[in-house]
Formats: structure tokens, C-alpha cells, sequence
């Protein structure tokens, strides 16, 4: 199965570009700030645009609620995030300072990410379903000084933990009207007065530029960050692996909660000069495809999640909405089956090229390619300047396996630009992450004779639901402070429609009796605290929970009986 | 079923689906996904439950014409004649 189109894609031949392919000559295609003052990833996505023949082309459309549609050029985009930029400036907020966003796909998040990566200031956005526990996690561990949300969102979350976020200076609310007082202002009244231009200052591609936060196994959630020099990623893959040509109309459903929604909802559609749609509206099967047909859809960036639901139509979507504008259909979050993927080549005409990352590698490291035949099921080949590989490995020894086919860990050589730079104050663990030059991904996957990539799972208990990544720990943390919990194990149960969904097993304190009611009180509890992204969607009350003799909880094994499947070496397994 | 019926239904299936919300302060014309604050899960967790429960079929294309519950509750209606 390959490509079906008129319009030649941007990569030709995979193997002679990976051969020839430099970083070092992906900058010859990005401005730089003049003078050699630097790299800006706002800089490469709007300024430079706005100074230039796409000044008024649309860069944002922004699909909303309430019906309307909402535009602005790349002209109109270059003012809206320099006032922001200056709001930051007198507000205090100095380089590297974080400022962060908690609201849904808004026009001010989107002007707030670009405004403050022109500041040199660090963005980071939450994920808008999140409840008060996991917005204070990120909002402390990430030390927050500028907040932009909703009033809404920040009655209804944000209050409940402020008093806990002593370093939060200000709280800007998109849809106040007036300052509610000296730490919460008013966004409107403050972009109003703020000056339309904005010099960006000198940026070291080094310089850090973007925190997204992900879960790990144990502990709470870890802060990546990234640099300026991510752009060229962002740059590199929008242009090869999206494979943008000049006018396209480009749709991310991601949210910008998650790193697809930030790498690929804003920046590198921007930085490649087209134009990017936003839907702030939750998945609806029947307003997707009019959304596809409306807007001249020409590259859509889903995930599995989404393909999954449009299967459950029973309709020939290319006879009732008119699609003849999408070239090119793109998923990533979790691996797309075989039958998704042509699913998608019968109904769509066109294959859908599923691709791997993750919040650490800030881009697409591997991906099918316009021009590469698909093999349904597969992730893809390794991007070009990306080295990916297989890896055997214990505590204590790490071998690559060349043998075709075999199981391993999946591992990427360290030197391309998106890598992520630290986890925000946790050193030990971004050192845990590497062996020598190799990035452990904690993927576990094969590569087959041809070099196409294919996943297997996770090499840890994370559970990953609906594109997302939760750390059992954090779940099973927030459970036990329910009065009636003793203990609780959270495993990924997998669900056909999102992957995994997270599933809690709980012991309860002596006294407390079973009983439908108690299961929806801890329900409850747990989404009041972590909101529904995070929460338990299952639980189950067991005797006890399997642990190893030096007590730690064998998730593992709560999974196979779930699963019914063998319970593997119970060697370590505390009896009685 | 009376419209009172139906919305006890729809409330009685909303809070076992997210116990952290008070269903029955839904006005007629409040998104009850954004209403509730849940997500695309429990949404379709919802609608599922409502099938089983009503013995009713709300195909996926139609998930979009049952956002509030004034069009829910007529949807319902169409579905039973």
C-alpha cells in the first residue's frame, strides 16, 4: 500500500535521505533571530511569517463551542503574542521563568504558548479534565509563577489548591472582565493594554522552552523539558512526515494538554507556514467528517482512540461528506492495529501512517512515510537523523539485538534536537533513563527484517489510556487517603476503545463492609481528586493485594488474572 | 415513558458513571459533558448504559444530537415510538 496522490511528497526516497540527512542543515531552513541573536521556536512559527508573503495567510482557525469561527493570520497572531510577551514583561516574569495554562483548546492558549516562548519564558499546558490533585502536582513540581485558565475551571479546580502554591504570583483569567484582585487579573484588560510589538531577546537554542509533564511508575509526575532547538524537529517532521506543502489545511485533534497537542496542535504546523485548524469541541463521529469536508481538511493528525469510534459508523463517509481535500491521514498514542489501518484505506482512500514518540523525544522519532510502502500494524521506520534500536538489558549489562524479530527494549541514540534536557528537579531520575549514549524509552518492541518497528508494550506497569500516560502510583496514593482504603493496586486493563483503562483493585480498612454504595463513594473521591483523565474508571475490592516478599506490589500479576493469562515465576510472591 | 421517566433514568445512569456529580442540577439546556466535567469515556460509557437500559440503539452518528438533556430526552422519545 502506498501514497495515492497527485502532489509529490516532500520525502522521495527514505533510504538515500537517511543517508545524506544532517541536522545541522535543517537550520538552513529556519530564520534564526537576525543578527545571530539565536533560535526561537515563536520566532520560526509566527514572527518570521508575519514579516513575510504568509503575513496573511491564516495561521489559526479556531473551531469554537458556541459555533463561531475565529481567525488570525500569521500578521494578526505576531501582535496577539507580543502582547502577551509584554503582559509577561510587566507582570515580572523573567527567562525561564514557568508560566503555565490550564484550560481547553482556547484562542489564549494558544496565544499564551507562542507569547511565552517569545518571552524565553518556559510554557507549560495542563490538560484541562485534570482535577485539583494532579493541577497541583504539576503546578508545585514545575514552580508555577503565571497560571492562564478560565474562571470556570479555576473556581471549580484551581481554588481548591491555591493556598498550597505559595509561589504562584498571578492567575490570569481569559474571561474576566475585571481584576478579581492583586494575584488574579483579568487577561482581556491586561492584553488591551499591552503594546502590539515585542522584540524577542537573544534565545540560546539551548535556552529551555517547553515542560510537559508525563507519569512514571513510581513517584509523581516528572516535568520534561525541552529546548528552542526542538524546533527543528518540530520543522523536520511537519515537513517529511506530515509532509505539508504550501496551503495546506492541517487538523491535530490532540489537546495541548498532551505533548502531541503542543508539538504538532501548534508548533509545527505553524513553523511550516500552513494552516492549522483547532476544534475545541470533544469527539462527535458525525460533526468530525463535516468538520473534514468544511475545512478542506488536507492532513489530519488523530489517534487510535478517534479511528476506533469513526469504525463504529455504519456509513461510506466519501459518499456523504465531500473529502476529496485529505491527502493524508495520520495517528499516533497508541498503536493502531492492522484492521485500523485498513479500516482507514478503504474508507478514507488514503492509508493511515501511524507513528511512535512520547513526551521525552518532543517529536515523531519513528513513523510511516508518505513514500514508504505501509505494513499494517507496524509503527514505521526510524526518522532520518534518528537512530532507534533494540536493546537487551539487566541492572547491570545493555547489548543491542540485531537479530530481526526479536523482543527488546526500544532505544534511541541521544543527539537529535527534540530530546528532552532534564526532568524538572530530578536528576536521578533523567539519569536512570540512559545507558551510555542510548535513551531507554521504556517501550518494549521488534524490528523485523526491513527495519520496520513494532510495538509490544510497555516494559513497566505505566498504564497508557487514551493516548495518555497514568503512573499507577499516583492513583493508588490518592486512593488510600479514602477513610475506608487500606491498600490499592492500579493496573491498565485493556479496553477497545482507549487502549487501557485504568483499573483499581482495593483492599479495605477492618470495619468497612463491601458494598456498591462504598465503590461509588471511592469513585467519587477519586475522581473529585484526580478529575476523570486520571481517575479509576473500574474498582474492584479484593482480601488482599500480591506482593514480593520484600512487599512491593506485583501490578504484574493483578494484570495476568485479570487478563486470565499465566501468572508467570511467582518465585518472589509473599505467601499466605 | 413519561419525561420525567426518562430523565430519572438518564440521572440515575450519569451518577453511576460519575458519582462525583450531581446530575439532577443539569438546567435543559447545559452540555452535559462540559456540564459534568467527563470525559469522552464516560460519555460513551453513558450512552451504552443507556441503551441496555432503555433497550434502545443511539448509533455513533447520532451521539452529537443528545449533548443537552432537552435533546436527549426527546431523542429518547423518537427512539421508543
Amino acid at each position: 500500500m502506498t501514497l495515492q496522490t497527485d502532489l509529490m511528497p516532500n520525502l522521495q526516497n527514505y533510504a538515500a535521505f537517511c543517508h545524506s540527512f544532517k541536522w545541522g542543515e535543517v537550520e538552513r531552513y529556519l530564520a534564526g533571530l537576525s543578527g545571530g541573536k539565536g533560535l526561537n521556536i515563536a520566532h520560526e512559527a509566527v514572527d518570521r511569517h508575519a514579516a513575510g508573503p504568509l503575513k496573511n495567510t491564516v495561521a489559526l482557525r479556531w473551531l469554537r463551542k458556541n459555533g463561531r469561527v475565529e481567525e488570525a493570520t500569521y500578521a494578526e497572531l505576531q501582535q496577539r503574542t507580543a502582547r502577551f510577551a509584554n503582559v509577561l514583561g510587566q507582570l515580572g516574569v523573567n527567562k525561564g521563568d514557568t508560566v503555565f495554562s490550564f484550560a481547553g483548546r482556547i484562542p489564549e492558549l494558544y496565544i499564551a504558548a507562542l507569547g511565552t516562548l517569545k518571552k524565553t519564558a518556559v510554557f507549560c499546558p495542563l490538560f484541562s479534565v485534570f482535577g485539583p490533585e494532579p493541577v497541583w502536582q504539576r503546578l508545585s513540581r514545575g514552580n508555577a509563577k503565571v497560571l492562564v485558565t478560565t474562571t470556570a475551571l479555576f473556581n471549580k479546580t484551581v481554588q481548591q489548591v491555591l493556598e498550597r502554591l505559595p509561589g504562584l504570583q498571578y492567575i490570569l483569567l481569559t474571561d474576566a472582565e475585571t481584576h478579581q484582585s492583586e494575584r488574579i487579573l483579568s487577561l482581556p484588560l491586561l492584553m488591551a493594554a499591552a503594546p502590539a510589538q515585542f522584540t524577542i531577546p537573544p534565545t540560546d537554542p539551548e535556552d529551555p522552552a517547553l515542560l510537559h509533564f508525563t507519569s512514571g511508575t513510581t513517584g509523581m509526575p516528572k516535568g520534561a523539558l525541552h529546548v528552542h532547538r526542538a524546533v527543528l524537529t518540530h520543522y523536520m517532521t511537519g515537513k517529511y512526515v506530515l509532509d505539508f506543502h504550501p496551503g495546506d489545511v492541517f487538523w491535530c485533534t490532540a489537546d495541548p494538554g498532551w505533548v502531541t497537542g503542543t508539538s504538532y496542535g501548534i508548533i509545527a504546523p505553524l513553523v511550516n507556514g500552513v494552516t492549522n485548524v483547532v476544534d475545541e469541541e470533544e469527539f462527535d463521529a458525525a460533526r468530525w467528517y463535516a468538520t473534514l469536508e468544511a475545512q478542506k481538511v488536507n492532513v489530519w493528525y488523530t489517534a487510535p482512540t478517534a479511528i476506533r469510534r469513526l469504525m463504529r459508523m455504519d456509513i461510506r463517509p466519501r459518499e456523504q461528506y465531500k473529502l476529496e481535500n485529505l491527502r493524508l491521514l495520520l495517528s499516533v498514542g497508541e498503536p493502531l492495529h492492522a484492521d485500523a489501518v485498513l479500516w482507514c484505506q478503504k474508507t478514507f482512500g488514503v492509508p493511515v501512517l501511524d507513528n511512535w514518540w512520547q513526551t521525552e523525544t518532543g517529536g515523531i522519532m519513528i513513523a510511516n512515510f508518505p513514500a514508504l510502502p505501509v505494513r499494517p500494524g507496524s509503527m514505521g521506520k526510524p526518522l532520518p537523523g534518528v537512530e532507534a534500536a533494540i536493546a537487551e538489558m539487566s541492572d547491570s549489562d545493555f547489548q543491542l539485538i540485531t537479530d530481526p524479530g526479536k523482543q527488546g527494549h526500544l532505544v534511541l541514540k541521544k543527539g537529535f534536537p527534540s530530546m528532552f534536557r532534564a526532568y524538572l528537579n530530578d536528576e536521578e531520575r533523567y539519569r536512570k533513563c540512559f545507558r551510555g549514549d542510548w535513551y531507554v524509552t521504556g517501550d518494549l518492541a521488534r524490528r523485523d527484517a526491513d527495519g520496520y518497528f513494532w510495538f509490544v508494550g510497555r516494559a513497566d506497569d505505566i498504564i497508557k489510556t487514551s493516548g495518555h500516560l497514568v503512573g499507577p502510583f499516583e492513583v493508588e496514593s490518592t486512593l488510600t487517603q479514602h477513610p475506608a482504603v487500606a491498600e490499592a493496586a492500579v493496573i491498565g486493563k485493556p479496553d477497545p476503545n482507549i487502549g487501557e483503562l485504568v483499573k483499581a483493585f482495593v483492599v479495605l480498612k477492618p470495619g468497612y463492609e463491601t458494598s456498591g454504595e462504598l465503590q461509588l463513594d471511592i469513585t467519587a473521591f477519586a475522581r473529585k481528586k484526580m478529575g476523570p483523565a486520571v481517575a479509576p474508571k473500574e474498582i474492584a475490592f479484593v482480601g488482599n493485594l500480591p506482593k514480593t516478599k520484600s512487599g512491593k506490589i506485583l501490578r504484574r500479576l493483578l494484570k495476568a488474572r485479570e487478563l486470565g493469562l499465566p501468572e508467570g515465576d511467582l518465585s518472589t510472591l509473599e505467601q499466605g | 415513558m413519561t419525561d420525567a421517566d426518562i430523565k430519572t433514568t438518564i440521572f440515575q445512569l450519569l451518577k453511576r458513571i460519575a458519582p462525583d456529580t450531581e446530575p439532577t442540577l443539569l438546567k435543559p439546556n447545559d452540555n452535559i459533558r462540559d456540564t459534568l466535567g467527563i470525559d469522552s469515556f464516560d460519555a460513551l460509557q453513558f450512552i451504552i448504559a443507556l441503551n441496555e437500559k432503555l433497550g434502545i440503539e443511539i448509533p455513533e452518528q447520532d451521539y452529537g444530537k443528545t449533548a443537552t438533556l432537552e435533546q436527549l430526552t426527546a431523542y429518547i422519545k423518537t427512539k421508543e415510538r
